[in-house]
């Protein structure tokens, strides 16, 4: 609890740093670009081979080959990587000579069908962007959100009921109320972890690991009682929503592509906004790096984590009301793929900027689209994907690990992180 | 925290022990409002000469048989209300010392039992067998929980049980499909959970990278290794996938003891292996030397460090150790109750097993008390959805998490964290 290098840096001086982050320094950090991007890529290069790796290694096929020759089992372990990677790629951006063609053409339907794998990857980002601003915006204010997962299908219960009670409203209003009764709902299920750690000091990871649990419960009892569709035979399933609640998609049946990936890189512009150019922001990132000189300088502490809690919340929700809105249009048990957990990997390889978050989760939205290619052609589980995440998180949070593997040297100064774990209960 | 000097010492100490007057009548009205509870709610609602019928023997026990009970449902109730208000009663007046928190337990223990009563009122239901039920629920609870405590008794945060169950529980499967032998299952089981508990220990101990992170990489890897081999393997070929169950073994002479017998002594090895585990830590922990550099090493690492403690290999040891548990609590859920791996099988437990760990205040004693309770609550929900209770088995569901959050905020009484709790030692 006491930390010792907490007490060394004295709160003027972390206030001051923080104003004067002038244009000065900015050719300063242009020179580090490389070094501060070269990690997250190593990582995932180096994820991306662990992933290989195992498709190679669990192929069955390969054993087969080996039964013949050395020489054949090798060549057969190299096929498959190939020939998975391969569909990888084409399902999650297209096939270049496919899209080459339809260009030519100039089908209006074809192009599309050529663009549609790189469409339906935007599709898949959609819930990461927001759920990864979610634990970013936490990681920023010393909070760890594993609630995400629940906060998610609190929000999307609470979109689909709006989506589907109300009846009778233009879809400019409809639409976006129960985009907001998403967050709201989100928002909710973050303020109880948010408040119970802000004034009785209990820890949020356990809290929100705990909210999820209920969460969890209780949408399974709403969708089987009070929210079950009539007819669905005991299956616990909401009814559909109102057209007039869906977010708009901007192509014919089978291309997904919606306004919900638009709505998305907006919230992003209106965090970075608000994390980087606000009063607010600066306080919220000084509780998460410096809670110690935050005290000192006489910062609000319990209501900036509280506000950070419901914001990280509220961000939550609106993955689970573009899910509702966007795609699903009506609520069921399996909605999540366990955005909650993958969205700690996306804050983290984001390094918890909200252009981080963005890019990373256009990367997993990209993989998850991908792996669906794969899974077809290859026949190698989706799961796949969370290996190769688990894989880049740890080498993103160990760069040590990185540095050891490429023979990179250490930098001078290491980043400094946010402080987010001290015991449980947050005894004092 | 660290700094007590004698007098506060004796101080902390005297609270425990005696209660304030203002506390030993808000618990006699937490007593008092039990009782009235059970007379307007429970006692009221009941049609007069209803019979309740408990079986008292588990289903498929041929050994210490014991009669029904057969109870009239109302006048049961009534004599519970008048056992809780005499006992609220001698509370309020005056007091019961150091045996007040048992009072309040048994309070609460007379309350679930005429809940019972009412739920079961004109119908008859197994609780014997839902005490069984309830004690095979909690092994994994109790097991998770005692990982966590060896982890964070030393100082690392483990919220990797989770995932080292499942993987336990995979390998456990797997192994013992293919060498049709429950023992080498085991050790397969609990050798995979000890590997990740090394790459846990690794990541936290040598490159001090988040212990909460780390936990949630291994929580990530696990998911989709397990997964992964279960869609590639296990799915496709059953005869991977159907270990061995370990089976129930009587204990001579002790299985024979009507109610208990059947639940205690004619049970799963896994609950004599809780047993066992529960007395060896407690001991181990509280009573030895090696316990007692455990704790000093989560306490104080400096400290133990210039007394001669070697703080790493201490944290190593115990994290390993962590591992082997929660690697026999993974194997519970293949070779010890199911016999077959499914996807996310643990479903949270190692979560809830951290929960215990809290609610138990990092004594194993505790938090099997809190297993218990936990898995209670599990086969209480599930036996009342199946006597078509109205209260919807979700909200019994929940029960553990409400608790668990509760005791978090301090509501009942916070205990001790140990103080170096997820911090990384770096010797100076």
């Amino acid at each position: 609890m006491k930390k010792p290098d907490l007490e060394k840096q004295d709160a003027g001086k972390v206030v001051l740093q923080e104003l004067t982050d002038s244009p000065s320094k900015k050719n300063h950090e242009k020179k580090s670009f490389w070094m501060s991007i070269r990690i997250p890529i190593l990582a995932i290069v180096t994820g991306l081979v662990f992933g290989a790796f195992l498709i190679g290694v669990t192929s069955t096929r390969m054993y087969a080959a080996f039964g013949t020759s050395f020489g054949a089992g090798i060549a057969e372990f190299f096929k498959e990587i190939a020939t998975a990677y391969t569909a990888l790629f084409q399902g999650s951006i297209g096939n270049p000579s496919a899209m080459i063609s339809a260009l030519q053409s100039g089908n209006q339907v074809a192009i599309r069908e050529a663009f549609n794998p790189f469409l339906e990857s935007l599709v898949q980002s959609t819930p990461y962007i927001f759920a990864g601003l979610a634990v970013a915006l936490g990681f920023r204010a010393g909070l760890f959100n594993i609630g995400v997962e629940g906060q998610l299908f609190i929000g999307a219960a609470a979109a689909t009921y709006v989506g589907y009670s109300i009846t009778g409203l233009p879809q400019y209003i409809h639409m976006p109320l129960a985009f907001l009764a998403g967050a709201l709902g989100g928002a909710l299920w973050g303020f109880v972890p948010g408040i119970l750690k802000a004034t009785t000091g209990g820890h949020e990871v356990i809290n929100t690991i705990m909210m999820n649990w209920i969460a969890f419960r209780f949408t399974e009892w709403l969708l089987s009682g009070p929210m079950n569709r009539p007819g669905a035979g005991g299956m616990p399933i909401s009814p559909l929503i109102q057209p007039s609640a869906e977010i708009p998609k901007f192509f014919q049946s089978p291309i997904r592509f919606n306004l919900g990936f638009f709505i998305a890189l907006f919230v992003a512009c209106l965090v970075w906004w608000l994390l980087f150019k606000t009063t607010w922001g600066l306080n919220l990132r000084l509780v998460g790096t410096n809670p110690r000189a935050a005290k000192y300088a006489g910062l609000n502490i319990i209501s900036i984590t509280v506000i950070g809690m419901v914001l990280s919340g509220a961000l939550a929700g609106m993955a689970g009301a573009n899910q509702i809105l966007a795609l699903n249009h009506s609520m069921a048990l399996g909605l999540s793929s366990g955005y909650g957990y993958d969205s700690i990997a996306l804050a983290l390889l984001g390094n918890n900027h909200p252009l981080g978050v963005v890019l990373a989760s256009i990367l997993f939205g990209t993989l998850r689209n991908g792996a669906t290619k794969m899974m077809v052609v290859s026949q190698i589980p989706i799961d796949i994907i969370s290996i190769v995440q688990a894989f880049i998180v740890m080498f993103v949070a160990a760069p040590a690990i990185i540095r050891a593997i490429y023979r990179l040297r250490k930098p001078e100064k290491e980043e400094a992180t946010a402080v987010f774990l001290s015991g449980w209960g947050g005894g004092k | 925290m660290t700094t007590t000097t004698a007098p506060t010492t004796m101080a902390v100490h005297k609270t425990i022990t005696q209660t304030s007057p203002v506390k030993r009548i808000i618990y006699g009205i937490i007593e008092l409002a039990f009782a009235a509870l059970i007379l307007f709610i429970f006692a009221q609602t009941v049609p007069a000469g209803n019979i309740t019928t408990f079986v008292m023997t588990p289903g498929g026990i041929t050994i210490g048989k014991a009669p029904d009970w057969i109870l009239p449902t109302q006048l049961t109730l009534y004599i519970l209300v008048g056992i809780s208000v005499v006992l609220a009663a001698i509370q309020m007046i005056r007091g019961f010392g150091k045996v007040t928190m048992i009072v309040l337990g048994v309070v609460a223990i007379l309350f679930i039992f005429s809940f019972l009563t009412w739920q079961a009122s004109g119908k008859s239901l197994n609780l014997a067998g839902m005490l069984s039920s309830a004690v095979l629920l909690s092994v994994p609870i109790t097991l998770g929980a005692y990982s966590g405590i060896l982890c964070e008794r030393s100082g690392v945060i483990n919220i990797a049980i989770e995932g080292m169950m499942l993987m336990g529980a995979m390998v456990g499967a797997l192994v013992g499909s293919v060498t049709h032998s429950l023992i080498i299952g085991l050790a397969a089981a609990i050798l995979s959970s000890v590997l990740l508990a090394a790459v846990h220990a690794v990541l936290s101990i040598k490159y001090k990278i988040n212990q909460v992170i780390s936990g949630t990489v291994i929580n990530i890897f696990s998911t989709g290794m397990t997964s992964f081999i279960s869609q590639k393997f296990l799915q496709t070929n059953q005869a991977l996938n159907s270990p061995p169950i370990f089976p129930r073994i009587p204990i001579p002479g002790l299985a024979e003891i009507p109610v208990i017998g059947p639940i205690l002594f004619n049970t799963n090895l896994f609950v004599y292996l809780m047993v066992a585990i529960l007395i060896i830590l407690q001991v181990a922990l509280f009573s030895t030397r090696w316990g007692l550099r455990v704790r000093s090493v989560g306490e104080h690492p400096k400290a133990a460090d210039t007394l001669g403690i070697n703080v790493i290999k201490t944290r190593y040891m115990s994290v390993l150790l962590g591992g082997v548990v929660a690697g026999i609590g993974g194997a519970f859920f293949t070779l010890g109750n199911v016999g077959r791996f499914d996807e996310e099988m643990t479903a949270g437990k190692g979560f809830i097993g951290l929960a215990a760990m809290l609610f138990g205040n990092y004594s194993p004693l505790g938090a099997t008390g809190a297993g218990l309770l936990f898995g209670f609550a599990d086969s209480l929900g599930s036996k009342l959805s199946l006597l078509g209770s109205a209260i919807p088995p979700q909200f019994m569901a929940m029960a553990p998490y409400l608790l668990t959050m509760i005791v978090l905020a301090g509501f009942i009484g916070r205990g001790h964290v140990p103080a170096a709790d997820g911090e990384p030692y770096e010797k100076e």
